[in-house]
Parts: structure tokens; C-alpha cells; sequence
């Protein structure tokens, strides 16, 4: 009796502890939140205090406003090709690496495994090794804008993807397609009516991970695409707080807000599935 | 016997086999353009003297290692080593021992525990980048007071970007910790349990063991990603403060690998390009060594079950 006692309190003390690191864990969001709404000269000064409305402090809007056009690039503008290129990468990846996938499993030649073995071996090759030729190339495929970019994601993330969808292909049984191809399904009917229902949960997990890879990604379109023109909103913030002498830190702030914003909204709804598709990528990666 | 074996899945891969371009196409093209081109010619102009690509000339044979050389000689590049090498170790021990510790203390069947999970792992989807700027925000909004800056002193951006990456890294272990724990056999820990174990026994004679492959999985990764950093650097010190050296070498004191092979090839120097390249092979071959030990182990584990 006594021990259940003592194992409660413990318990208490637990959740006690994790409650604070907790609240430790969401006050660098919280800082963004005060000083989007900070005048500039006081972001450095007075980083941890409340701006209330009406104090000397308060900046109102007044920040977001400024941060939509300053730094000589609309904002809107990098919000706009940070979404094309994330939505055609992912989609882009998805269905070119799980018919790849399907076809290195089943088809299983001399050639597959060669591919196979280079997917697997690209996942070990950190991007610093290829960036300068892989810009290169990419610049003279034209390759440099949103809209053709995900052609350089699709070569470059399909180690991964290949890998994660093998995987799983080789787990579902042969009869089924075969009863499929017995039934007179060519294999393009095969795939697409057969097989893709059954990889779903293995796109979504790959289609998480990648949305977060080209989402965050920095060097890779800092490098490939055309600077004049296109800007993500990572290239965007880094050119704001990196290249120019005197930072409005009010407006810059301002402009992380509006960049984490959707991302923890993208969390919080499909939170399930991205633990499940970050934990299957890093248990297998 | 044999005879099965060699028809099982023929019928599949005979009508497959055709659909090659279909298939294979768009995946080996990119392939080819994103990855084993670039790769190719990234361990050619190591060995070649250039400014621009096209115009790569080849070192001759006496000097033919003259770039691996100058990125040896590069006292900036055998700083950004251990510098790398240090941070990768420290965070390496604080990110694994707090995840385990957040997992373990996560699966004592506590109230609100997914609320919990939620909170730590939510810095994981937010990019490098702004990681970098919030927390040099908030480390400047510190150190402002002492009047200094995380960019005036090394110690402050190396103990800087551990808190940013323990913040960032602990959600993420944690949830490959928490699948561990949960596979713990349950009749295992009843038996501790009768057997009159107290808890620390039990953690440390049955739960440790049976998480391993867990741990080794997530020392694996933190190790590859802490080689591997680049935003969060870059968007946190930059390599800030320089120093330099008696010789008149500039070394920048936060400044990790991947980063010193980003600013080696930005260098006027006639000779940058191509020892940029070769540092960069040198840091794949350092990477690779590392994630090829990964998938090594993670295989072996997968035949033993």
C-alpha cells in the first residue's frame, strides 16, 4: 500500500518536471511570437519583455506590413515558390521512386541491383560533395527554376525513397499480382490499381519526409536556382538577417512567424503520421 | 527444388521487364543528372585546377594530390575538423542521455504523456535556418546584458549551437527511444519485477540491453548529422569570431566542415576551387565511413532476428 503511495507521488514529481521542460521547450516560439510585435530598436534590448499594446515598445502590424516588402524581394513571392517547389518535388518523388521501386523488386536484373546498390550508397553522400558540379549541371539544364527544380530533388532524394519503398514492396506477397496478371491487368494496371493502394502508408511516410526535407531545405535552391527571380522562404530569411548591414530585426521576426505558422499547423494535424514517418525513415536511413 | 525457385514471380517480371522506360526512366535520368554526374565529376576536379568548370585543367602527375595536400596544410580546415569533431561528441552524449532519459520518463505511463511528445518533438519541423536566427535572437537577447554578442566569443557560439541542436535533436531520438522501450518484452520486466529487482536494476540489466539497437541507431545518426551540420551554423555564428593567426591565416573559430568547404570555394585564390573540391571529397569519405558502419550494423541486427 505504501508503495503504490510513494509510486504516485513519484509519478507526480515526473509530471511535474516534464511540465516545465515543457514550457522551457515552447518559450523560444513564444520569443518569436513578443518581438514580431516589437518595434526594431527594442528587439535586441529588451528580447524577453511583453510588448503590450499601446507601450513604447508596441509595433502593432506595423512589422509584418514592412516584412512583406523589404529586403527587396516580396515576401508572398518566396511563400508562393517555396509551396510549388515542395508540392512538385514530393509529388514528383513519389511516383517516380515507388514505380522505380516496384519495377528494381520485381524485375530484380543485373541492372536493377546496380541501381539498387547506388541508391543505397547515395544516402551516404553528404550534399557538399556534389553541390558545386550538381549547381552546375543543374544551371545548364536549365534546371534553375521552380518549376524544373524538382527534377535535381527527384536524382538527389531517391536513395532514400528507392530504399524505403523496396523495402516494403518485397514484404507484400507475389500471389496478388499475380492473380492480377492471371486476371488479364497488364503491369501499368498492375501498379497503379494493385500495388499503390497497398504502399500508401509507405508514401505517406516517404511524402513526410520529403515535404520536410525540400520544405527546410537551404543550400541546395540557394545554389541551383535562379537568385534574381526565385527565392524560398529559407533563402528569403538567410538573405534578410545575412547579407545586409543594418537588420530590422522587428520586421524579420516578423516574417519567421509567418514561416513557422504553417508548418506547426501542417504538424498538429497530420502530427500521427509524421512521428510514424520519421521514425520508420531514421530506423531504416 | 531448384526449378521453383527459378519460376516464382517469372510470369510478373516477363511482362515487367518492357515497361523499362516507363518504370526506370524518369528515375535514372534524374539519377544520372542529380546525383552520379555531379559525384563523378565532383572526384575528377579534385585532381584539376579551375575556375570555372568547363575549363578545368587537370593537375599534372608530379602535383597530382596538390589539392588533397592544401586541404591538409589548411589550418582553417584541421580547425573546422576537430571543431566539428568536438561538437559532434558533446552533442553526441547530451542529446542521446536526455532522449533516453525523456522517453524513459515518457513511457512510465504518465498523464498527458502525448501532450509531451507533441511539445518536444515539434522543433524537428522547423528548417535550420530559422532555428539559426530564433535562437541567435534569444542568445544575443541574453548575452546583450553582459554586453556581448554570440558572434564575439567562440565559447558562447559552440555551447550556442549544442543548446540549439539538443532543443532541435531530443524530440527526434526520443521518438526512435520510445519504439525501443515499447518493444521491451513486458514478461521480461514481470519477472524482474518477482524477482525482487529494484528500478535502477531494472533499467539497467533488462530495459538497456533490450534498446541496444535503438541506441546505437540514434548515436549513429546524431554523430552523422553533427558531421554533417550546415544551417544551423551557418544561420547561428556563421563561423564568427575570426582570428588570425601569426602566419596571416584567417580562422574562423565557429566554423564547421561543411561550412569551410562552402567558404574555401568562394575564395579569390586561384587554387580554391579545386581544394574545395578535394576537402569535400575528403569530408564524403569521412561521412560515408560513418553511415556505411550505420548500415553495416543495422543489417547484421536485421539478419540476427
Amino acid at each position: 500500500m505504501k508503495g503504490l503511495a510513494s509510486e504516485r507521488r513519484n509519478k507526480m514529481i515526473l509530471s511535474i518536471i516534464l511540465s516545465v521542460i515543457c514550457i522551457i521547450y515552447v518559450l523560444p516560439v513564444l520569443a518569436v511570437l513578443i518581438n514580431s510585435f516589437k518595434l526594431n530598436t527594442f528587439v535586441k534590448t529588451d528580447t524577453f519583455a511583453i510588448p503590450l499594446p499601446g507601450s513604447e515598445m508596441w509595433a502593432g502590424v506595423d512589422n509584418f506590413v514592412k516584412g512583406m516588402t523589404f529586403g527587396e524581394y516580396p515576401f508572398w513571392d518566396s511563400v508562393k515558390y517555396s509551396v510549388i517547389i515542395t508540392v512538385l518535388s514530393t509529388a514528383l518523388i513519389l511516383v517516380g521512386t515507388s514505380m522505380a521501386a516496384w519495377y528494381i523488386a520485381r524485375v530484380n536484373s543485373l541492372f536493377c541491383k546496380i541501381l539498387y546498390f547506388l541508391c543505397v550508397f547515395s544516402m551516404v553522400v553528404p550534399f557538399q560533395m556534389v553541390m558545386f558540379t550538381l549547381s552546375n549541371t543543374a544551371d545548364q539544364l536549365k534546371l534553375n527554376t521552380p518549376w524544373t527544380i524538382p527534377v535535381v530533388y527527384l536524382g538527389f532524394g531517391a536513395g532514400l525513397a528507392i530504399f524505403m519503398f523496396v523495402g516494403f514492396v518485397k514484404s507484400i506477397p507475389l500471389e496478388i499480382e499475380e492473380a492480377a496478371a492471371i486476371d488479364g491487368c497488364g503491369p501499368v494496371r498492375t501498379f497503379f490499381m494493385v500495388v499503390v493502394p497497398m504502399l500508401k502508408p509507405t508514401m505517406i511516410s516517404v511524402g513526410i519526409l520529403e515535404i520536410m526535407w525540400v520544405w527546410n531545405d537551404y543550400l541546395l535552391p540557394y545554389l541551383v536556382l535562379d537568385l534574381e527571380k526565385y527565392r524560398t522562404i529559407t533563402i528569403h530569411i538567410q538573405y534578410l538577417k545575412g547579407s545586409y548591414g543594418t537588420v530590422d530585426l522587428g520586421a524579420t521576426t516578423a516574417l519567421i512567424l509567418l514561416s513557422i505558422i504553417p508548418v506547426i499547423v501542417f504538424y498538429l494535424t497530420c502530427q500521427k503520421h509524421i512521428i510514424k514517418g520519421v521514425a520508420a525513415g531514421a530506423v531504416k536511413g | 527444388m531448384k526449378r521453383k525457385k527459378l519460376t516464382r514471380g517469372n510470369t510478373i517480371r516477363r511482362s515487367t521487364r518492357r515497361w523499362f522506360p516507363l518504370f526506370l526512366g524518369p528515375v535514372v535520368a534524374a539519377f544520372v543528372i542529380g546525383f552520379i554526374w555531379p559525384f563523378i565529376q565532383g572526384i575528377y576536379l579534385s585532381f584539376c585546377q579551375f575556375k570555372l568548370i568547363k575549363d578545368a585543367k587537370p593537375l599534372g602527375l608530379d602535383n597530382l594530390f596538390g589539392n588533397y595536400l592544401r586541404a591538409f596544410k589548411d589550418a582553417s580546415f584541421t580547425h573546422a575538423f576537430w571543431y566539428t569533431a568536438m561538437y559532434a561528441v558533446v552533442s553526441l552524449v547530451l542529446i542521446n542521455v536526455l532522449a533516453f532519459a525523456v522517453a524513459y520518463a515518457l513511457t512510465q505511463s504518465i498523464k498527458g504523456s502525448n501532450i509531451f511528445r507533441t511539445v518536444f518533438f515539434m522543433p524537428n519541423l522547423i528548417g535550420g535556418i530559422v532555428l539559426g536566427y530564433i535562437w541567435s535572437m534569444i542568445f544575443d537577447g541574453i548575452l546583450s546584458r553582459f554586453s556581448t554578442s554570440i558572434v564575439l566569443e567562440s565559447k558562447y557560439g559552440f555551447w550556442g549551437l549544442i543548446i540549439l541542436m539538443c532543443w532541435q535533436q531530443i524530440g527526434y531520438m526520443m521518438i526512435i527511444y520510445i519504439a525501443g522501450l515499447q518493444a521491451v518484452p513486458e514478461d521480461m520486466l514481470e519477472a524482474a519485477r518477482i524477482d525482487g529487482a529494484s528500478k535502477s536494476q531494472t533499467l539497467f540489466r533488462v530495459t538497456i540491453p533490450n534498446v541496444m539497437p535503438s541506441i546505437t541507431i540514434c548515436m549513429f545518426l546524431s554523430l552523422t548529422n553533427g558531421f554533417k551540420l550546415f544551417d544551423q551554423n551557418l544561420a547561428l555564428t556563421a563561423g564568427k569570431p575570426i582570428i588570425t593567426q601569426p602566419g596571416g591565416t584567417m580562422i574562423k573559430t565557429t566554423e564547421m566542415l561543411a561550412l569551410n568547404i562552402y567558404t574555401t570555394y568562394y575564395n579569390s585564390n586561384i587554387n580554391a576551387h579545386g581544394t574545395a573540391q578535394a576537402k569535400a571529397v575528403i569530408f564524403f569519405i569521412l561521412v560515408a565511413g560513418l553511415g556505411l558502419a550505420q548500415l553495416a550494423y543495422t543489417r547484421k541486427k536485421e539478419v540476427q532476428q
